[in-house]
């Protein structure tokens, strides 16, 4: 086996837009005779154990979920099931209703992602493309937003939507996290590399701003979109402490608030552990299934959001 | 023909990105021609709905924070009385603000610190050039990305003192397990633990960022100079990455200051970790519906995150090569 000396090819780009690629310096592959025990020892065994310190405790979660009360309870440690069943997921339905906040949290992912990526692209359009007086500002004020915690605003945002009667309702969730100050960030900075040209020639076609906006900015901002896109979704799943407050009952909890809910109910009693594991699951897996397969985009999108904190 | 994929959107800092948007006149007409009142309306139909939310959502709440925090108000009651700054005297005075003063500066410290030490070793691991490092990049950075309840959870199992996977190994070796749920001290101790566990692939990818533009003559130099490895990352790469080093030390500050989800799950009387988010939290709606103490400490939580950010965007306006 020769050594591979070409990038890895799911290689993700340098966060911190280092476009520098690294300069090959190794004269002969990891493999052979000469470098065999350096590399085991120099590159291999910290690459081991960081990651399996960062799987492990995922794959414990994984596999504890499969396990029966006894083999939870049990004093000696019980690696695998003996008897992998589903009865901790069966439990964890039966116990509150899972595919309810399952539900909830698909509803609220998909409605406010997809309104937050439309509003940072025509924002994004706007600041760069449309003239306008004082974007300067309202540029600045959006960068400013950008640095706000959500949970500092948390207090004046419930007695708002308290007050509107949002409480327990999906537009109570949704509609305070729709502003988007990071999509628009991401989007601007894009649209600002785009060559004029491109844009000159659309309008001397005689294309208005909307037409020009989704048959030419957006298609060759398809990666970024998609970044924005992906970044805000995750975010939106994850998201608790807004969900946390203004929901009390079941029927409109997301995930996380009711794996909350389901923790005060089964947790530290010892055999529910089996069955706050199969909840975990279910807010974690798919994540974790979509970062498989697109890492290279959210990574590059997180890491880049947070430019400007 | 650049793989359109790999294309970084500019991540110019906000105060250098000054280009004037292309695709103006190149004479400069009256001020609010039928051409520019129009483009003013497309403005305002494309930008507005976008702004007034952020308006409504992240300014207005700015504002009314600083209202409510000089009332004396019950959550859900409909009247309030204005005391000034008491609020303010009582958090800086009593005994429970200042342990989560102290609480907050623990926390952010120890997570701070560990993640960019740690998150700086595992980049050194992940910039050397072995197969399937890749691999270990997404383990390294996957936690990041998920649920903090989720993870919170998974963790929490793990440290149960009686049914957990740590306290059967400490008992391997004739240890009792910490009661990292009773005891307020090592509740901290746990929450930190877990929240270096959960981002510090974070700093791992940003620092190897760093590393790969490092310039490969410098440390070659060196190298033939006879400088060893440890000689070269203290002497050159530490030094040049310093850059890195300040940005990851204000977000990872940032970042700290406004973990929330971790602690909320983990410890959800917060008796040992009511950071000042956590305890603004507490305060309105963990039982005591103290709405105006809680919007204080949320107005002086917003005073040292905009500190924090305006020392940062200063510092990376002169240190344009880096951003």
């Amino acid at each position: 086996m020769s050594a591979p000396a070409r990038p890895a090819p799911g290689a993700a780009p340098g966060p911190s837009s280092s476009t520098a690629p690294v300069a090959p310096r190794r004269r002969n592959g990891p493999f052979t005779r000469a470098n065999l025990g350096a590399t085991l020892a120099g590159g291999y065994l910290p690459l081991l154990i960081a990651t399996l310190v960062m799987v492990l405790p995922l794959l414990w979660m994984v596999v504890s979920s499969f396990k029966s009360p006894h083999e939870i309870l049990s004093t000696d440690l019980v690696v695998l099931p003996s008897e992998p069943s589903l009865a901790n997921y069966e439990a964890a339905w039966t116990s509150v209703p899972i595919p309810r906040f399952f539900l909830n949290s698909v509803i609220v992912t998909t409605i406010g992602s997809s309104i937050k990526v439309v509003l940072a692209l025509f924002t994004a359009y706007a600041l760069v493309f449309v003239r306008f007086p004082f974007k300067r500002v309202i540029f600045v004020l959006i960068l400013v937003a950008l640095m706000v915690p959500p949970q500092v605003s948390i207090l004046p945002n419930y007695v708002l939507i308290a007050g509107l009667g949002g409480v327990n309702t999906y537009w109570g969730i949704i509609l305070p996290g729709l502003g988007t100050a990071f999509g628009t960030f991401l989007l601007r900075q894009f649209f600002l590399t785009i060559p004029p040209t491109i844009l000159e020639a659309a309008e001397l076609d005689g294309a208005g701003h909307l037409r020009t906006l989704f048959s030419v900015v957006a298609p060759i901002s398809v990666p970024t979109v998609a970044t924005v896109a992906l970044v805000t979704i995750v975010t939106e799943w994850n998201d608790y402490i807004w969900p946390l407050i203004i929901t009390s009952e079941a029927s409109r909890m997301t995930l996380p608030v009711g794996l909350t809910a389901l923790s005060n109910s089964e947790g530290n009693t010892g055999a529910g552990w089996g069955i706050l594991m199969a909840g975990t699951v279910l807010v974690i897996a798919p994540v974790l299934i979509v970062f498989a397969m697109l890492q290279r985009h959210i990574v590059s999108g997180l890491t880049q959001g947070s430019v400007t904190g | 023909m650049t793989d359109p994929s790999s294309t970084v959107p500019g991540t110019a800092s906000p105060g250098t990105a000054t280009s004037p948007p292309p695709g103006h006149a190149p004479v400069r007409r009256k001020r609010w021609t039928r051409r520019a009142r129009r483009d003013a309306a497309v403005f305002l139909a494309f930008a507005a709905p976008n702004l007034v939310l952020i308006a409504l959502f992240t300014y207005r709440p700015l504002v009314l924070n600083i209202q409510y925090s000089m009332l004396d108000w019950t959550l859900g009651s409909r009247t309030a009385t204005f005391i000034g700054l008491d609020n303010y005297i009582e958090f800086f005075t009593s005994d429970a603000g200042l342990e989560s003063l102290r609480i907050t500066a623990i926390f952010t410290l120890f997570t701070v610190g560990g993640a960019m030490v740690l998150g700086l070793l595992i980049a050194l691991a992940l910039n050397i050039d072995v197969p399937g490092r890749t691999l270990a990049r997404s383990a390294v950075f996957a936690p990041y990305v998920l649920s903090g309840v989720g993870v919170g959870l998974v963790w929490l199992f793990i440290f149960d003192p009686n049914f957990g996977v740590l306290g059967w190994i400490l008992r391997q070796v004739g240890l009792n397990s910490p009661q990292w749920f009773l005891d307020p001290d090592m509740s901290l101790v746990m929450v930190i633990i877990v929240y270096v566990w959960k981002n510090l692939g974070y700093c791992a990818i940003v620092y190897l960022g760093g590393l790969q533009s490092l310039s490969q003559d410098v440390l070659h130099a060196a190298q033939l100079d006879g400088a060893g490895a440890v000689r070269r990352f203290f002497s050159i790469s530490l030094p040049l990455l310093s850059p890195t080093t300040f940005f990851l030390l204000i977000t990872t500050i940032l970042n700290s200051l406004q973990a929330f989800d971790l602690l909320r799950i983990m410890t959800p009387t917060g008796r040992g970790t009511n950071t000042m988010i956590f305890e603004s939290y507490l305060q309105a709606f963990g039982g005591y519906s103290r709405a105006g103490y809680s919007a204080t400490i949320s107005v002086l939580l917003f005073v040292i995150l905009i500190v924090m950010t305006v020392a940062q965007i200063l510092f990376v306006e002169r240190k344009v090569h880096y951003a």
